[in-house]
């Protein structure tokens, strides 16, 4: 058998440091190049901008006379949906990340760049981690812009600066949450491109089976408890709690989710996080191309 | 002591196929292993085993002293892996990529800069360190990607089919830095489906068919395993077939061939070209007027064939593909499952 000093000789990489540090400086190298990445093709960039704002146009100017918001009432009643709107849009713009993330890996896994990762001695969640740190901080760029449109329409916050900022703290995390389910979508399906379908297609029930876009009362009953109780309707009313987006008389549904909105929204985003993290790292181990 | 890349008893399943079955492996400290074997023999999930990417169902292999099933993350210290396909981030520069890749070997941010600059020299590209390498032609891209397998000067290499998809001009460059790595000491594991490329830079060859190593040695023990050289003789005149094959039975080894229609007369012999001076003096005295004689020693392509019973490559033609080709990977993996 070989000897331990003949072992520690063939070693050529320098020792890992091991544990959280390593693991956080692999993701930091990992989501440093799909940022670079992510400069180099600003056309991804862009049309991920194209999308929401064609949503807030579409809902406010073409929906939104027909749909009324409980609690509000008169002529300001589409200037009200506006405001209503708004964070609908955010929370679904964060979310629809989740499709890029899943793209990118499963592009990585054609190419074999996941192979090449697999071999080194790197944190093994580095690689996703990375990934869906990169996409956090797109999604981040994303939501400024889109608030500045929503400014530009007529949007406000209307609760300080505090609370403003744990709207979005809530809608960032809840995307970074979801990049975690798109993540393991990339590991799982062969291709990017189907991976990008399959990113977005159960993202269209989950988004509209919603109060992001109109108010559960108006739904059937069956469908009010899933909207009440999605995950991401919390975050939506979270966002329209903390910035003030409410009309005074908004009658808010009895579930707990919809009473408690701050909390639940950060519990079901950390749960979605463990959860699929979880079963993203334990199928990134075993990837095959 | 087991060398540098040793296996024993691999087995690996994919649904019904057998891609390894029972596979052993034993490549010595500085020597280079040439795994030949068509598409779908196992080349690749041999490699994804010791490289740490792949669990077998059963079976143990060691790499640089360290178990590789139960010592992973050590293993990964000490191999560099050139997969079948350049592996390099299109959108980074050249010089990005051996960073990052440096800096995912866990060396510090300078360390992994200077070594990208060596490397960039070292492989002739430093004049596009600074371009994506989207823009890199397929042999630079190999390049890079071969780099990228050897930015800690890693003991133990393995490159699956590094030359597949690349034109002759930068197949042999490509072999020139192979050729350099080994004489500085590294261990390699090498596939191919050229027969030519195994001949020219492995020690020591392992023929897989169908998930089993079918015959190992050197080149030219496996083509002396094959039956060997023979002499082949042409005469000018069919009535000559008999007297010229009296006089070549005397020196044969083996069987005596006849083909009437072609007038060739073949018998295996030892000697060489002493003997085939021998051989030509005798026609001679007997008056045996010849067209062609000649000394033939079998290729790597006859041993191929006889092993397997089938010929070894599709040809580059049909395998020549862009070089970042996913879709071949995808096809050996298509034909192992």
């Amino acid at each position: 058998m070989t000897t331990a000093t003949e072992v520690s000789t063939k070693l050529a990489a320098p020792v890992p440091r091991g544990g959280i540090a390593q693991s956080v400086r692999d993701s930091l190298v990992v989501a440093r190049r799909n940022l670079i990445r992510m400069m180099r093709i600003p056309e991804v960039v862009v049309f991920g901008l194209v999308q929401p704002i064609m949503f807030v146009v579409l809902f406010s100017y073409v929906f939104g006379g027909a749909i009324g918001v409980p609690g509000s009432s008169g002529p300001a009643d589409s200037e009200v949906y506006r405001e209503f709107l708004m964070a609908g849009i955010f929370a679904q713009t964060v979310t629809f990340a989740t499709a890029g993330a899943g793209a990118g890996i499963a592009d990585d896994m054609h190419k074999g760049l996941i192979d090449r990762f697999r071999s080194l001695p790197m944190s093994r969640g580095a690689v996703l981690t990375g990934r869906t740190l990169a996409d956090l901080a797109q999604s981040a760029l994303t939501l400024v812009v889109l608030a500045l449109v929503a400014l530009l329409i007529g949007w406000r916050a209307h609760n300080g600066v505090v609370d403003m900022l744990a709207g979005f703290g809530l809608l960032l995390l809840l995307g970074y949450a979801f990049s975690w389910i798109g993540a393991l979508i990339g590991l799982t399906v062969r291709t990017p491109e189907a991976a990008t379908s399959g990113g977005l297609i159960w993202l269209f029930p989950l988004t509209f089976v919603s109060i992001a876009f109109v108010p559960s009362s108006s739904m059937p009953t069956v469908l009010q408890h899933i909207a009440e109780w999605n995950p991401f309707s919390a975050t939506v009313q979270a966002t329209r709690e903390l910035f003030g987006n409410l009309p005074a008389g908004y009658p808010v549904p009895d579930a707990w989710p919809m009473q408690h909105p701050v909390l639940a929204s950060a519990i079901w985003s950390v749960l979605i996080i463990m959860f699929f993290r979880t079963l993203a790292v334990r199928k990134y181990r075993s990837a095959t191309a | 002591m087991p060398g540098a890349i040793y296996a024993e008893g691999l087995v690996k399943t994919f649904g019904k196929v057998r891609a390894l079955d029972g596979v052993d492996l034993d490549v010595p400290e500085g020597t280079v292993l040439g795994l030949l074997g068509p598409n779908g023999a196992g080349k690749t999930t041999a490699v994804r085993v010791l490289t740490t990417l792949l669990r077998p169902d059963s079976g143990r292999a060691v790499v640089a002293g360290l178990d590789v099933l139960h010592k992973p993350n050590e293993v990964r210290r000490s191999i560099g892996l050139s997969g079948q396909f350049a592996a390099v981030d299109e959108y980074l520069t050249g010089r990005e990529n051996l960073q990052m890749v440096g800096q995912l070997y866990q060396m510090s941010a300078r360390a992994a800069k200077a070594r990208a600059g060596e490397l960039l020299e070292r492989f002739n590209l430093a004049e596009a360190a600074d371009r994506p390498s989207k823009t890199y032609s397929g042999g630079m891209r190999r390049r890079l990607d071969l780099a990228a397998a050897l930015v800690v000067s890693p003991p133990v290499m393995f490159m699956d089919e590094p030359t597949t998809g690349l034109d002759p001009r930068n197949r042999q460059q490509l072999w020139e830095v192979i050729q350099e790595l080994v004489a500085g000491g590294t261990t390699l594991l090498l596939t191919t489906q050229y027969l030519e490329e195994a001949d020219h830079l492995a020690h020591d060859i392992a023929v897989i068919d169908h998930g089993r190593v079918i015959a190992r040695g050197t080149s030219d023990e496996l083509k002396a395993q094959t039956g060997g050289e023979r002499v082949e003789v042409v005469v000018h005149d069919r009535q000559q077939l008999t007297p010229a094959t009296e006089i070549l039975n005397r020196f044969g080894r083996g069987e005596t061939t006849v083909e009437q229609h072609t007038r060739k007369i073949t018998v295996p012999v030892a000697g060489g070209a002493k003997l085939l001076a021998e051989v030509i003096r005798d026609l001679d005295a007997q008056g045996v007027e010849i067209d062609d004689i000649g000394l033939r020693r079998p290729t790597l392509d006859d041993v191929f064939i006889s092993l397997t019973g089938h010929a070894a490559e599709a040809g580059p033609g049909e395998n020549g593909n862009n070089g970042n080709g996913g879709p071949d990977a995808a096809k050996e993996m298509e034909a192992a499952l």
